[in-house]
């Protein structure tokens, strides 16, 4: 029993998480329905998702692998797995005080992300078609209550709906991407694809191409890469902000590290076949997110495209196939991380009277009637925009440093020239706020959006200052990737 | 400790900074607390500036005050100047202190989040002079942007939005292309280090698509024409201190980069594409000087005047002769400050009138003596009359540019004609004539404040005119050392020989 319970180390914190979100349901479906037992739940998942992340943080480093290779646990593994963990918990803490505004604070809530978690984790991990499949449907299915858990909204079902639709179609076509390459190599398992993938005859075999390209369509719509990013817009738009800030963050670290973790160890043979439609996804994303944003006057519109914007600029990082692109795409996630949640917990706290201010005319003259919560969205959108000193320069300077090393000039032009339109929308915003005459007050800002607003911003401005140690352990996850 | 070896380059870069978190943290209301802790502050980065040249070496050429730090790998914390840079890092800390009190009365609304914007700017603009690194370099270069285009934006005129969008976007545009060169150096040389990179020898292919890189920021920065449009528009639009910085400190960035970075990094683009530059040059300075002529803005005329005097600086650099150099250098100093001076007499009218349409003006020397004559210095000192510092300047970069090209010294000389008719024109219409503006009858004379602005001004456009020396003996060792470095780098059998 114990040699037994000593050999799922590795997957120690996915059982946590997965006992965590079973013993909160209980907690909650027991315990009376009031606001302060839910947000109790909140707080307790969130505790959990902590000592996940405490499991992950201190366990072994050395590189694992569980259930006949179906799940590896490695630096890289961990890496991400801290990312999406800590999304997951900054995107809970945002959700208490906006959803006691709307009246509709409610235990499943956390549960569902707790379990969203355990599927991101498992995607992470994954390292065989099938665990691949089961870690992203187990955190689909949780994100598409999630986006209708508003059930009286039409719009928040709407989304809900939308979101699992086209989810159930892309789920499809990665099911038959890799069915395809089951037919060719004979596994499903991502080490035995990756010896027998290679060469020129696998290269030259038409089904097995197929079936790659049909993986990467499943894998783009999840990160919602252009053009499979229909669904983002209007599922951002609609899902209550919190919840967008879960989608924007967490779910799109681990569907990246996945596709990352599914490229590089089941395909490496096939680098020039995949780099090309990487480059392509890469290009098409940052220049529609870029574009497309402009015209929008809703934030979470705006938001999205911006969130389709960056993954472009992440694809970027792993277009080149390189140590040092995989190093710079972790960096870039991980800034990402944190703009993403910082302006989201901006947003969560704009509240008038009559409801969440999700249009960007309303955040007119914001400078003046709040200016630390004006400060910090600036912050927060000057860094989105790549502007030096701030975090999300070093995010961009990396992936773009990869991809010149990698020889990939017109990408990288492509790319800064997109970064600099895509300026102009993050300057509007902060136009709005800056430039404009004042309106109406808004309600105060909640104490914990607040204070992670605040967190997200010092990590921006001081970026900077202690880059070394967050771009060395990138540098170390990445060194487990071998080239 | 001795001063050569202390952090003063971190000091004076910082020290603003410092100054712009103590104004963070005043009460609210604390607008004039917030006026006089930003001109101490500015006031103490100068004196302490002032350490760094009396401390600077002047037979040497290499850079100075050097300070190295790890930092992010293979990017360092590296600082250091050289006679080249050294003198605008003081022309920075010279100029901050009097934007500081041209702002005192102008600027009423948001007072504390203005002085901060100032001091971050003023942190960044003396980084980029003392950056030894090439990112550390660009985040410097970059960052001054962002507290640029907030002080265009709030404290602006009536097309402020569109002024500060096209300023920010602008510049942007140019200088990621040159973030891409910079990646394409490190990768070619494994390292970031300016003073390394200076001694690498990049293939000559290589060459060209990283001078046109590193072209692409600077020819709009400077700006030259055709890329200079955003340079008006900034200018109209900008509060009085917004424009004195951008026309004094931030469009010499554009030189300083040439002078950095085009010319000794990339010397065989540099011999190839100089007749691109001079061209531009030329049109620049007779094109834009017919514009000027056609303004109905002040601040519009100076504007345009600026570019036509950054036209003889790009061909005082790409000349690459002693003179054409030391020209250049000297002719930004001068426009530092007398542009600086011009914006800043606009200002005093303005402050006053509340407009800046020329028309609007007239017969000022009626009412206005002392304005007069500062006037009347910068204008000539603007026009490039010898006694005044704007002679120096003109007169290197062209003699510079004779030696290499007569076509392009003769077209050139031009432009000192033509400065000549729209500057002196301007006088004569806002300063001269009768006094038949009603709303002019009461105007008053400059106030203590603002003669306390000018007089340091005054002074220097004709100290300088007079006697260059002081900055040309600063420069000259490492003018020196960049031309002959460049001159190896061209013809290498020549220099050979030489030996």
């Amino acid at each position: 029993m114990n040699t037994f319970l000593a050999a799922l180390g590795p997957i120690y914190p996915e059982i946590i998480v997965a006992l965590g979100a079973m013993a909160l349901l209980m907690y909650g479906v027991f315990r009376p329905e009031t606001e302060a037992n839910a947000e109790l739940t909140g707080w307790l998942a969130i505790l959990v998702l902590a000592v996940a992340a405490a499991t992950v943080a201190l366990g072994p480093v050395s590189a694992a692998s569980l259930f006949e290779g179906a799940f590896v646990s490695n630096a890289f593994t961990n890496f991400s797995k801290l990312l999406v963990l800590a999304g997951s918990a900054f995107a809970l803490m945002l959700s208490f005080d906006y959803f006691r505004r709307l009246q509709s604070l409610k235990f499943e809530y956390p549960v569902l992300v707790l379990l969203a978690s355990v599927g991101m984790m498992i995607m992470v991990s994954a390292n065989d078609m099938i665990s691949l499949y089961l870690g992203l449907e187990l955190q689909s299915l949780a994100l598409y209550v999630l986006a209708a858990i508003r059930r009286d909204n039409v719009r928040s079902s709407e989304a809900g709906l939308k979101y699992f639709v086209l989810g159930a179609l892309s789920s499809g076509m990665l099911l038959y991407g890799a069915s395809l390459i089951y037919g060719y190599t004979g596994s499903t398992n991502f080490s035995v694809i990756a010896s027998v993938a290679k060469g020129k005859a696998a290269a030259e075999h038409i089904g097995l191409i197929i079936g790659l390209v049909f993986l990467l369509v499943g894998l783009a719509f999840k990160i919602s890469a252009v053009p499979f990013h229909m669904w983002t817009p209007d599922v951002y738009e609609g899902a209550p902000t919190p919840v967008t800030a879960l989608f924007a963050a967490a779910p799109k670290i681990a569907a990246m590290t996945l596709l990352v973790r599914t490229l590089h160890d089941a395909f490496p043979g096939l680098g020039p076949q995949w780099q090309q439609v990487i480059t392509v996804l890469a290009i098409a994303s940052m220049v529609l997110g870029a574009v497309s944003a402009i015209g929008q006057t809703n934030i979470k519109r705006l938001m999205a495209y911006s969130s389709i914007g960056h993954v472009g600029y992440a694809l970027v990082g792993l277009a080149p196939n390189s140590p040092e692109g995989m190093q710079a795409v972790l960096v870039y996630l991980s800034i990402y991380l944190v703009m993403t949640i910082g302006v989201f917990a901006c947003m969560v706290s704009m509240h008038r009277k009559e409801g969440p201010v999700e249009e960007i005319a309303d955040l007119a003259g914001l400078s003046k009637t709040n200016l630390p919560l004006a400060f910090a969205l600036f912050v927060l959108l000057f860094s989105l925009a790549g502007i030096p000193p701030l975090g999300g320069f070093f995010a961009k300077f990396y992936v773009f440093a990869a991809a010149i090393k990698g020889g990939l000039y017109p990408l990288a032009i492509i790319g800064v020239v997109a970064s600099v339109i895509a300026a102009y929308y993050y300057l509007s915003i902060v136009k709005v706020m800056f430039f404009d005459d004042a309106k109406e007050k808004m309600m105060d800002v909640p104490r914990v959006p607040g204070m992670v607003a605040a967190g997200a911003t010092v990590f921006v401005v001081f970026f900077a200052m202690f880059a070394g140690p967050v771009i060395a352990a990138a540098a170390a996850a990445a060194k487990v990737l071998k080239f | 400790m001795t001063i050569a070896n202390s952090p003063l380059l971190s000091i004076v870069t910082f020290l603003p900074l410092l100054g712009a978190a103590f104004i963070c943290i005043l009460p609210k209301d604390a607008d004039g607390n917030a006026r006089y802790v930003a001109l101490w502050t500015t006031l103490v980065t100068f004196i302490v500036s002032l350490l760094i040249w009396i401390n600077f070496d002047i037979t040497s050429g290499s850079f100075q005050f050097v300070e190295e730090q790890a930092w992010l790998g293979p990017i360092k914390y590296k600082m250091g100047v050289d006679g080249i840079s050294m003198l605008f890092v003081i022309l920075t800390t010279f100029l901050m202190p009097l934007c500081v009190l041209a702002s005192w009365e102008s600027v009423d609304d948001r007072v504390k989040e203005y002085m901060v914007a100032f001091l971050v700017l003023e942190t960044m603009m003396i980084g980029v002079f003392c950056a030894l690194d090439l990112i550390l370099f660009y985040l410097f270069f970059e960052a001054g942007l962002i507290p640029m285009f907030l002080i265009i934006g709030i404290w602006g005129g009536k097309r402020r939005v569109y002024a500060s969008f096209k300023f920010f976007l602008y510049t942007l545009l140019g200088s990621v292309l040159m973030l891409l060169a910079m990646m394409a150096m490190y990768w070619h040389a494994g390292t970031t280090d300016i003073v390394t990179l200076l001694d690498t020898k990049f293939p000559r292919d290589m060459q060209f698509w990283l001078w046109f890189a590193f072209f692409a920021s600077f020819a709009v920065k400077m700006p030259m024409w055709p890329v200079h449009t955003w340079l008006p528009d900034a200018h109209v639009e900008a509060p009085t201190a917004g424009s004195v910085i951008l026309a004094a400190i931030l469009l010499k960035m554009g030189g300083y980069g040439f002078l950095r970075f085009s010319v000794p990094m990339f010397p065989l683009a540099t011999q190839e594409l100089a007749t691109f530059v001079f061209a531009l040059s030329v049109i620049a300075i007779i094109y834009t000087s017919l514009v000027a002529l056609a303004q109905e803005d002040v601040k519009k005329l100076i504007a345009y005047s600026s570019v036509a005097h950054m036209g003889y600086v790009t061909m005082g650099i790409f000349t690459v002769t002693a003179q054409g150099l030391d020209g250049a250098i000297f002719q930004m100093l001068s426009h530092g400050i007398v542009s600086a001076a011009l914006f800043l007499c606009v200002g005093v009218v303005y402050d006053r009138m509340h407009t800046r349409e020329i028309a609007a003006y007239g017969g000022l020397v009626h009412r206005m003596p002392i304005y007069a004559f500062c006037f009347m210095v910068f204008t000539m000192a603007n026009v490039g009359l010898p006694g005044t510092s704007g002679f120096v300047g003109e007169f290197l970069t062209l003699l510079g540019a004779f030696k290499v090209n007569t076509a392009v010294a003769a077209l050139a000389t031009t432009g000192v004609i033509l400065s000549a008719c729209y500057a002196l024109w301007l006088y004569r219409r806002m300063i001269f004539g009768e006094l038949d503006k009603p709303g002019l009858r009461g105007i008053s004379d400059m106030s203590l404040r603002e003669i306390a602005v000018m007089a340091p001004l005054v002074v220097l456009t004709i100290l300088f005119g007079v006697y260059p020396a002081p900055v040309l003996d600063v420069t000259a060792m490492s003018v020196k050392k960049l031309v002959s470095n460049y001159e190896a780098a061209v013809r290498p059998t020549a220099a050979l020989l030489a030996r």
